[in-house]
């Protein structure tokens, strides 16, 4: 079978509604699967960690005022795929607001568990300044 | 991404088709209120046809849950494939729901 072409890298800027997660997901969920991404990383890892990320930047981040743009941006650098996503906010400390489920009392918290699930399904997760805030996302294809 | 509900004796069942995500948590958290408001106690969640859910999509279900024990009743999942399995796993919710391989192993658990 002959393999999909590769599809051009992701730049696009979003309002601040989560009604546009679904489609970003699957527009970068479409890249990786051109890049032969196994069908895990597809139905897991990548759409539950992206999805995450929009989130945080929509209804944290930009605390979800519509005419605040969220930057993402796909790329594929040779085996791996770098994801980043900036939003207008002053941005936040990753382990400090890390939450691990197994501590006491977080089971039955509905919130709380975006970051933990992106850091545990991606290998890499960053955070900075430049301007914005940034999520950068890195998960190489297994 | 759509929810149907349907009616198994005392049980409602709710599919739900494709994602369960920020986006549409609500409307899944409206669909199981508007049953227990009929008087349904016994709520089944079949992911049979579940694409991802993410961490609002999990919380939904943990809010459900609790406003379904507050009322004496219970609320059961069903069909998680291998992927949302992991997902219940990495965030310690396999040990919070009742989870059934099918609907009719969940629908006799009751």
């Amino acid at each position: 079978m002959e393999a999909a072409p590769a599809l051009e890298d992701l730049d696009i800027r979003i309002p601040s509604d989560v009604q546009y997660i679904a489609d970003i997901v699957d527009q970068v969920v479409r890249r990786c699967a051109a890049a032969q991404f196994p069908r895990r990383q597809l139905a897991l890892n990548v759409p539950v960690a992206l999805t995450e990320a929009l989130s945080n930047a929509i209804l944290r981040g930009n605390r979800e005022v519509v005419s605040r743009v969220v930057h993402v941006r796909a790329r594929m650098e040779a085996d791996r795929l770098v994801l980043e996503v900036r939003d207008e906010g002053e941005g936040f400390d990753l382990d400090a607001c890390t939450e691990d489920p197994a501590r006491e009392g977080n089971l039955v918290r509905e919130d709380g568990r975006g970051l933990f699930l992106m850091r545990s399904l991606m290998d890499h997760v960053e955070r900075y300044s430049d301007g914005g805030n940034v999520v950068r996302l890195t998960l190489r294809r297994a | 991404m759509t929810f149907t509900v349907t009616q198994s004796a005392d049980v409602s069942i709710v599919e739900v088709d494709g994602q369960l995500i920020v986006s549409n948590r609500q409307e899944l958290k409206q669909k199981v209120l508007d049953q227990l408001e009929k008087g349904t106690r016994k709520v089944l969640v079949d992911f049979a046809r579940t694409s991802y859910i993410d961490s609002s999509g999990l919380g939904v279900l943990v809010s459900l849950a609790k406003r379904m024990r507050e009322l004496g009743g219970d609320l059961r999942l069903a069909n998680l494939n291998d992927d949302l399995q992991t997902l219940f796993e990495l965030t310690k919710l396999d040990t919070l729901f009742q989870i059934s391989e099918s609907r009719e192993r969940a629908l006799e658990s009751f």
